[in-house]
């Protein structure tokens, strides 16, 4: 069964709804990042290596940033789909961008994102042929799985936020610095989101 | 004329938000409105940069850009350095419509604090004390004074902080300083106003990078008159602000005395000879 959400984001235009789908254990990356990149209209998803994310928030984030340039008109990459890979990034080197948080033929974490930006594209339709396409094990996309496949220390160093206090180290010695270091984290990936390109 | 003032229209993507984002206050530079955030049960704050119709258009979208990026900067870096201040969640600066025409106004989504300003606080407690410190013992005046500097204390400690950072914030008044209400509040006292809460720093849209102590001294300098004419009955306890500061950073005995050449002239530094 697949899991795909269907996320209402605040400030998005109705006409704009986005799916997101997390899978776990994925087999055929290879071939999934193969029909990317031949064009394959089919298979155009934002295809993300679920371990360069934090958190749900984190995920919308570069989501919404990229459907407000898409809406602006002001794509810097070939579609809105791309461009949710690239909005992950706080650079503006594209190619760097999809080699980081984009699929490599290695991914097994997956997070698949869907944009219906033809009135064809419904929850429907998407949740057919993902289920049809991607040989993995859906799981939900929340904070919790997330914090069970993101790899904290590949973020920081992405986002050169080395600095920062690591949200698995003090966890161990206290609960809530846990949860403070991580939310700290969280939000400076946001602002490092916000600010690329300024 | 009695029309009702009506704010100029949210741009996009704003004008799809259900429901609309509710006008808090206006100033000369932008207008700021309570909404939700990108998750819908999470509020945010949003502030908007209108174009001035006055400026030729490209040095308005020139402008408008400058101040946002660097307001947005200022935030992101206190952020990662730990300050208490609101988080940036996401912006814009491009405007709509390409460079001639269209919107060519900024925004800013910023995290919600929930609180009281400072300024609140304290004319709330000088009012409660103008008409009842007549009738409280010489402890209990102590007592609510003691409060009062303990509030003090931690918006030293915060100030610190901020200019530990390396940022200043150009425009401090207690207005800037909110207190984030606490999960569990605790007994207010006879006053009935509450001191609890983190001190959290709000509005950028004047701070800048520095680590000059001139520009540290100023920004204390200011807060310190804006003190003087909005809480006279607090004022004296400034001092106790000054303490925290000191305790916060290394840096801040020197800044400490900068402020006290600063006060002998005032804000604007000479520049005769």
């Amino acid at each position: 069964m697949a899991q795909l959400e269907t996320i209402d984001i605040p400030h998005l235009p109705l006409s704009l709804p986005v799916h997101v789908a997390l899978y776990r254990n994925v087999e055929n990356a290879e071939l999934l990042k193969q029909e990317l990149l031949a064009g394959n209209s089919e298979f155009e998803y934002a295809l993300i290596d679920a371990s360069m994310v934090l958190s749900r928030a984190h995920a919308i984030t570069a989501i919404f940033r990229a459907v407000n340039d898409y809406m602006n008109d002001r794509l810097k990459s070939r579609n809105v789909h791309s461009e949710i890979v690239f909005s992950f990034s706080s650079t503006n080197n594209i190619a760097d961008s999809f080699r980081k948080f984009g699929i490599a033929d290695s991914t097994k974490d997956l997070l698949v994102v869907k944009v219906s930006v033809t009135p064809e594209i419904t929850h429907d339709s998407v949740a057919a042929h993902l289920e049809a396409s991607i040989k993995g094990t859906p799981v939900p996309f929340d904070d919790e799985t997330l914090s069970q496949i993101s790899d904290v220390a590949k973020i920081k160093k992405f986002y050169k936020l080395g600095a920062l206090p690591d949200p698995k180290a003090t966890g161990q010695a206290n609960g809530t610095h846990a949860d403070d270091a991580k939310r700290r984290l969280e939000l400076s990936l946001l602002g490092a989101i916000a600010l690329r390109g300024s | 004329m009695t029309d009702e003032y009506k704010p100029p229209a949210l741009p996009s993507p704003f004008s799809n938000t259900s429901p609309a984002p509710v006008l808090l206050t206006q100033g000369a530079e932008a207008h700021v409105y309570k909404t939700v955030s990108l998750d819908p049960s999470i509020p945010a704050a949003l502030k908007i940069r209108p174009s001035k119709p006055y400026r030729h258009p490209i040095l308005d979208r020139r402008l408008t850009r400058q101040r946002i990026i660097q307001e947005a900067r200022c935030m992101v870096k206190l952020v990662r350095e730990g300050v208490s201040v609101p988080a940036v969640l996401s912006m814009d600066w491009e405007g709509q419509g390409g460079e001639n025409g269209g919107w060519g106004g900024a925004w800013l989504l910023m995290e919600w604090i929930d609180g009281p300003v400072v300024r609140i606080v304290l004319e709330q407690w000088e009012a409660w004390m103008k008409k009842n410190s007549a009738s409280l013992d010489q402890s209990q005046l102590e007592q609510e004074e003691e409060r009062v500097r303990g509030l003090l204390r931690r918006v030293g400690h915060a100030l610190g902080g901020l200019h530990k950072a390396g940022v200043v914030h150009g425009d401090l008044t207690t207005s800037n300083l909110m207190l984030r209400s606490p999960s569990t509040s605790s007994d207010p006292g006879p006053t009935g106003v509450s001191m609890e809460g983190e001190v959290v720093l709000i509005d950028f849209g004047l701070a800048s990078q520095t680590a000059q102590d001139e520009d540290r001294a100023v920004d204390l300098y200011v807060l310190e008159r804006a003190m003087g004419s909005t809480h006279p009955r607090s004022e004296p306890l400034f001092e106790a602000l000054m303490q925290g500061y000191r305790e916060s950073y290394k840096g801040a005995t020197s800044a400490l005395k900068r402020l006290a050449d600063v006060r002998l002239r005032g804000r604007k530094r000479s520049m005769l000879g």
